[in-house]
């Protein structure tokens, strides 16, 4: 059984409008149990459209989606996934703890189970002290770690991820990289994660699939041959380097289907 | 500490210059007393009238409790009902603006014909329309400008509008509550005030400012302005007192860095 199945997806925003967007034409996906997917593209390309379909967040238009073999409907009723946004999301009125049980919460757990595995998910991001501070009193990076660490509190076998290290500086992004492949390690997690940045998507995934705007489609799916056990020295390894020129080129002939120009914009090549 | 104590003195040495300037100018000009009366004079007469001062304060500020509580009240009630029927709130916010916008408590007036010459409903009603629409608008704003990250995350964790409204709305608008507090505490204790310029029993302290002014007692009626404005001040303190209370880990909703 596949994670997550995408097939023959389309959503067209505002139809029979003026203002009508085709956000994703035809679309079609398959990610396996286990596997960590990189979603890439030019700004308008519809990956976030696409990872809301996912999480049933969005309806689409056309074609269907299943997630863990149900349809997506169904699959974010029984919370099988958790999602983590650019902005960490975390409510103010409430200590890092208590952000992390909302999602048990509304499960209906009760209240020592709950305070269980919000410790438990401390230690998985190593915040273990930081449980009854409150949100603003963490750095940003930090408030990330709490992001996932809630969107993993319920154990879902999927985590949806938009532009999670998008507002983070470049160091704290790396360290959260590394931090977010030895958890999903650790926990088996299946992953679809959305991002702007070449290297990035290189480096935590199995596989980048490479989208183009105007209408938003796939374009190319990229394999990653970096293997299972990635190291800081992973950034400096041939392979990674190719990936990344791979990606790059398969970013710029999508792109140059629509725009006479070299130039990848909206896509960070850093 | 140093620089904390400097900032209560400061303002303290400032007002007591004030005073002092006020004073000196009344004693050195030779001003008349019906022209301005000196501090020292109107201290005087609000101790000596103090018991009658408390008298026409504990009246204003009855009218501006009452409208406040029942305002308020109201006002939060309403904003849930805005927020759940978003066509009534497009139906009714225009009103409630424009309502804001103009000094409404004129109204008083012909409230005034509406009830008995002494009774005290026209004034105090008056008092609630004004806390009324400070509230409701304030609230209805915190209870739908939530931020779109947390509606999404809670519609991925499969939770109902109504589990949104607990966990994310409302607390999201308790913030809101208290800034439109700060805001009617003081209007409902000006809008007690003034009310009591439009007729009824004069036994507020509107009515009596005007009353001694009218008998030329000027010292009098700045001794009931000062009760005036410590009715007001005891207003604004209860509700900043009560916002800091009830805001956890110190001001976690206003300072918040994102």
């Amino acid at each position: 059984m596949s994670a997550v199945s995408v097939n023959g997806v389309s959503k067209i925003f505002n139809q029979g409008t003026p203002k009508q967007v085709d956000a994703l034409v035809d679309v079609n996906l398959t990610v396996e149990q286990g596997e960590f997917v990189s979603l890439i593209g030019p700004s308008g390309c519809g990956k976030s459209t696409l990872l809301r379909l996912i999480a049933n967040l969005l309806e689409p238009t056309n074609g269907t989606v299943t997630v863990n073999g149900k349809p997506s409907q169904q699959a974010r009723l029984d919370q099988d996934y958790g999602m983590a946004f650019q902005q960490a999301g975390l409510f103010d009125w409430r200590t890092v703890s208590k952000n992390i049980e909302l999602p048990l919460e509304l499960k209906g757990w009760d209240k020592n189970k709950r305070s269980d595995r919000a410790k438990e998910m401390l230690e998985l991001v190593k915040l273990p002290e930081f449980g009854e501070l409150y949100p603003w009193q963490l750095s940003g990076g930090m408030q990330q770690r709490i992001a996932i660490a809630r969107a993993l509190a319920a154990h879902p076998p999927l985590l949806l991820m938009d532009e999670p290290f998008g507002a983070l500086d470049e160091m704290t992004r790396e360290y959260m990289q590394g931090e977010l492949l030895r958890i999903c390690a650790e926990t088996g997690t299946t992953v679809v994660f959305v991002t702007h940045s070449i290297p990035e998507a290189v480096y935590l995934s199995h596989r980048v699939v490479v989208m183009s705007p105007r209408p938003g489609r796939i374009t190319d799916l990229i394999d990653v041959k970096l293997g299972k056990g990635r190291t800081e020295d992973t950034r400096n390894a041939d392979e990674f380097f190719q990936g990344i020129t791979a990606v790059r080129e398969a970013l710029r002939g999508s792109h140059a289907d629509h725009v006479a120009s070299n130039a990848v914009r909206g896509v960070e090549d850093r | 500490m140093i620089a904390r104590l400097s900032r209560i003195v400061a303002p303290v040495l400032f007002g007591l210059g004030f005073l002092g300037l006020w004073e000196g100018a009344v004693r050195g000009f030779n001003l008349k007393p019906y022209f301005l009366a000196p501090p020292s004079k109107i201290v005087e007469q609000f101790w000596s009238n103090a018991s009658r001062i408390w008298e026409a304060a504990s009246v204003s500020g009855m009218n501006a409790l009452v409208g406040l509580v029942v305002g308020t009240v109201l006002g939060v009630a309403m904003s849930f009902v805005l927020s759940r029927y978003k066509f009534l709130g497009e139906l009714i916010t225009p009103l409630a603006i424009a309502l804001n916008a103009i000094p409404i408590f004129v109204l008083v007036a012909v409230l005034n014909n509406m009830y008995s010459i002494t009774s005290e409903i026209p004034r105090r009603f008056m008092v609630t329309l004004v806390v009324y629409f400070i509230v409701l608008v304030n609230v209805a704003k915190g209870l739908t400008q939530v931020r779109s990250t947390h509606v999404e995350l809670m519609r991925s964790y499969a939770a109902s509008e109504f589990e949104i409204l607990r966990k994310v709305r409302v607390p999201n608008a308790v913030p809101y509550l208290f800034t439109a507090l700060k805001i009617a505490a003081p209007a409902s204790v000006i809008t007690a005030f003034v009310s009591e310029y439009f007729g009824g029993s004069q036994n507020g302290l509107g009515s009596r400012i005007t009353s001694n002014i009218a008998n030329s007692k000027n010292a009098a009626a700045w001794a009931y302005v000062l009760g005036a404005c410590l009715l007001g001040l005891v207003f604004y303190i209860v509700s900043v007192v009560l916002e800091n209370v009830t805001s956890r880990g110190g001001g976690a909703t206003n300072n918040n860095s994102k």
